[in-house]
């Protein structure tokens, strides 16, 4: 059977999944950082599965790199924050984390 | 079955294997660790879509950015000693709701993705991408390219910002 673009959107969609449930179940910043790591690439993997059996339009690959771009930026300053967390509280655990809950 | 059939089922496999590794493993260093070969699972799929800089590109930025900067954020907020470098769950309920639902959501989405009509078109083999790219960065999207630029160097400043000692 021929590879076709069906194949790719079923490896993103249980990608995804998997990521959606790694956000919602840790309690971890870190895991749920990498569970959203998992959802975008899911989401990259569909741009371009998309671009490639469309015709080889060029367009989803500038918006993979946009994501790239956007995942990059997003980790750096979300590890910053968790630093931040974890010199004041000495864990990471973002449930635990509710100074501000009246 | 040919080299291109074998080499997509061995990349999918390894994207889905370790990124359920990644998700279901008590131990964060195995997540982390199991990151890696999700990515480089997911940049063989890109070279296998003829997408051979956005390949690079994953293998430079997640892998060689991304992820060293979640494995030093690993290792400096958690006890190696200690117990803490598991990472709790949930209770049992919240759990099982949680993993229908996520159930749900996937068997969703494999029904609509495997019962649309998506519009195909036939392309004769593509050389190289690089040059593509590079043409429509510097003139379709040369205000997007430039903001990412502005937001990458916001980012470097406001993390180093962030994470000083005090």
């Amino acid at each position: 059977m021929e590879i076709g673009l069906t194949h790719y959107l079923f490896i993103s969609a249980i990608l995804f999944s998997l990521g959606l449930y790694g956000i919602i179940t840790r309690k971890h910043a870190i895991m749920v950082l990498m569970g959203l790591e998992l959802v975008l690439n899911a989401a990259n993997i569909n741009f371009i599965a998309f671009a490639r059996f469309g015709g080889m339009n060029i367009e989803g690959h500038i918006a993979a790199i946009f994501v790239i771009i956007l995942a990059a930026a997003e980790a750096a300053v979300a590890l910053a924050i968790v630093l931040n967390i974890y010199q004041n509280f000495r864990h990471v655990n973002i449930d635990e984390v509710d100074n501000l809950k009246g | 079955m040919d080299l291109v059939t074998i080499a997509f089922y061995f990349f999918g496999a390894l994207t889905i294997i370790f990124g359920a590794v990644v998700v279901f493993s008590k131990n964060i260093m195995y997540s982390a660790f199991s990151l890696l070969f999700t990515f480089f699972g997911i940049a063989g799929l890109y070279v296998l879509l003829n997408a051979d800089f956005l390949a690079i590109t994953q293998i430079m930025i997640y892998i060689g950015g991304i992820l060293v900067l979640i494995i030093f954020g690993v290792m400096l907020t958690t006890r190696i000693t200690g117990v803490d470098v598991k990472s709790g769950t949930m209770g049992k309920f919240q759990l099982a709701t949680t993993g229908i639902l996520t159930t749900v959501i996937a068997i969703t989405l494999l029904i609509v993705f495997s019962s649309t009509k998506w519009y195909l078109k036939e392309v004769p083999a593509v050389e190289s991408t690089v040059n593509d790219i590079g043409n429509k960065l510097l003139t379709n999207y040369l205000l997007a390219f430039e903001a990412a630029s502005m937001l990458l160097l916001i980012a470097i400043v406001g993390a180093a910002f962030i994470a000083r000692k005090k």
